[in-house]
């Protein structure tokens, strides 16, 4: 159920994101999902990909510092007001979400949400037993 | 006009008698009264009855920061504390700060000698000063105030800070003389620009500043900005705190108070002793006070001696302004800060060796402390907040060891230049055209 998620720390400048995904370019690594969270001075690039041993072993021998989080994808629908709910639960059961961000599923025309939580363990058994489709890791990699 | 004439313009050979006999007096108390000195002077084999000339000083073991701090906090005291009316301490490094102790009469040897460069810098009763030096435990702000007081001028304790009122009580009260560092100095002086504020208008005439090291061109950007003439004074709290020298009107070297504090130059690598006229490491050695009368101390700043007496008439010894450091101490707003601070702060919250760059820059006026800390795997959470409460965390923490602010900066591994395995710690951007750029080196 849980999916295998890159963070990558960069300084906040000019062509460093370029250099990085670059990397995962040469190393034949596929991105499924990317989102940027930035500072001033820094910032975290996060990073659903398709080969994630590969990815990180790139990674590292160019000398990033790198991280391996876990992070959990949700299947909602692509309308209006989808989002609200599912986040809504969430915070009616008094689950943190650390951050998220979404894609859309080009075959099945649904939404996906990944989700960085502070208890994943409680926020599946919330999800789950709210009826929502939480995909399972190899679905999202290999996408 | 010379504040005490009698010792300021002594002949070279009675200065010379002067110094042996308060030396030798010197050397017999440390030795009968503090154990530390004792214990060092066995060890290196000398008794206070080896003294014999002036130059016998150089068998003398050389104390060191380090032995201060081993001694912390009253280990090198030479008086009973119930003699001990005040207190000062040196910033914090690594470990424990030096602590240093004065007796009535030691308070009274620092006026005088504060007093004597006020004199030397064209003040008098008549004069008001302003006293823009930090209070408190570091030795600035109440040596220049009880110089002050002692010559009968009128004091004002400002501090430091608060930059509008020191422009504004300039006006309203006629200050005539500013005691402060070179870059409050220089920040004082933009401030009065920006508040429109005429110099020529001021009564302000000398400034007399200390506590870091400073250049040619500085003190003439300061004198033309400000409209006064600036004083280099030289002091260290180890000794006794401002006023060890300062320079007169001729402003051709720092006239030494050497009937208190006698001043060496050796080599830095050897210990040796250096003729006069070469440049080497300053050690001072106090024959005169009773709390903390340091032997031969190692100061790391970098000087040379003259005895030709100065135009002013002044027969002391003079020491030329301090033209850099022989250690990888930097001087940031006054405060010392060593890299090994820096890296104990670093190593207690990364638990593992640190790889980081220190970065002193002036912003405007003032110095500017950036550590640039590489983040590694363990330190990195792919979390903004935690990074950046991080972040927050080590400025905490240097601030509180260091006493001054500074900006963290988080960046990737690699980018701090390594140099043969060993990375350059220090980068000093400030430019002193007599020092060399400090260019520290990891430890």
């Amino acid at each position: 159920m849980k999916l295998r998620q890159i963070s990558i720390f960069l300084e906040n400048r000019a062509g460093r994101s370029a250099e990085i995904i670059g990397i995962l370019g040469r190393a034949g690594v596929n991105i499924r999902a990317i989102a940027l969270a930035d500072t001033a001075d820094f910032g975290i690039i996060r990073l659903i990909v398709d080969k994630t041993d590969k990815a990180l072993e790139a990674l590292k021998n160019e000398g990033i510092t790198v991280k391996e989080t876990q992070v959990i994808a949700v299947e909602i629908p692509d309308r209006p007001g989808a989002l609200a709910a599912i986040l809504n639960i969430l915070g009616k059961a008094g689950i943190n979400v650390e951050y998220l961000y979404g894609f859309l599923d080009r075959v099945e025309d649904k939404a996906i949400i990944v989700f960085r939580f502070e208890d994943i363990d409680q926020a599946l058994r919330i999800l789950t037993k709210e009826g929502y489709q939480v995909l399972n890791g190899s679905r999202v990699h290999d996408m | 006009m010379i504040w005490n004439k009698e010792m300021e313009c002594l002949p070279r050979e009675e200065r010379r008698a002067l110094q042996l006999y308060r030396l030798r007096r010197t050397l017999r108390r440390v030795y009968e009264t503090i154990p530390a000195y004792r214990r060092r002077f066995d060890e290196t084999g000398v008794t206070p009855d080896d003294l014999h000339h002036l130059e016998d000083l150089q068998k003398f073991p050389f104390t060191s920061k380090n032995d201060l701090r081993d001694n912390y906090p009253f280990g090198l005291f030479g008086s009973p504390l119930k003699d001990v009316v005040r207190i000062h301490s040196s910033s914090g490094t690594t470990g424990k700060p030096v602590v240093v102790g004065y007796t009535r009469e030691d308070v009274d040897i620092w006026a005088e000698s504060v007093a004597r460069a006020i004199f030397c810098s064209g003040g008098g009763p008549d004069d008001i000063i302003q006293v823009a030096y930090g209070y408190g435990l570091f030795t600035g702000g109440l040596g220049l105030h009880y110089g002050g007081e002692k010559v009968g001028a009128t004091v004002v304790p400002i501090s430091g800070g608060n930059t509008k009122r020191q422009v504004m009580l300039f006006e309203d009260f006629g200050v005539t003389i500013l005691a402060c560092t070179p870059s409050y100095a220089l920040c004082i002086a933009e401030m009065m620009e920006e508040m429109k504020v005429d110099h020529s208008k001021l009564k302000l005439g000398a400034a007399i500043l200390g506590a870091e090291p400073w250049s040619n061109s500085m003190r003439n950007e300061i004198e033309q900005r400000m409209g006064v003439k600036a004083y280099d004074i030289y002091g260290l709290s180890e000794i006794i705190g401002p006023g060890v020298g300062c320079e007169c009107e001729c402003q051709d070297g720092l006239h030494i108070c050497d009937d208190h504090f006698i001043p060496e130059i050796v080599d830095p690598d050897t210990g040796e002793v250096l003729p006069e006229g070469e440049k080497g490491e300053l050690v001072f050695t106090c024959v005169t006070k009773q709390a903390f009368p340091t032997i031969r101390f190692r100061t790391h700043d970098i000087s040379r001696l003259t005895s030709e007496p100065c135009r002013c008439g002044r027969t002391t010894m003079r020491m030329e302004r301090i033209s850099g450091r022989t250690d990888d101490m930097l001087i940031i707003r006054g405060v010392n800060v060593f890299p090994s601070q820096i890296e104990s702060v670093l190593m207690q919250i990364e638990e593992t060796e640190p790889y980081y760059l220190i970065v002193v820059d002036k912003r405007g006026t003032l110095d500017e402390l950036e550590i640039r800390v590489e983040v590694r795997e363990q330190i990195f959470s792919d979390e903004v907040r935690k990074l950046e409460e991080l972040q927050r965390k080590i400025r905490r923490e240097i601030e509180s060891v260091l006493g001054i602010s500074a900006v963290i900066r988080l960046v990737e591994p690699k980018t701090i230049e390594r140099s043969i395995g060993k990375a350059t710690r220090v980068v000093d951007r400030r430019t002193l055209e007599n020092g060399p750029e400090t260019g520290g080196k990891a430890s």
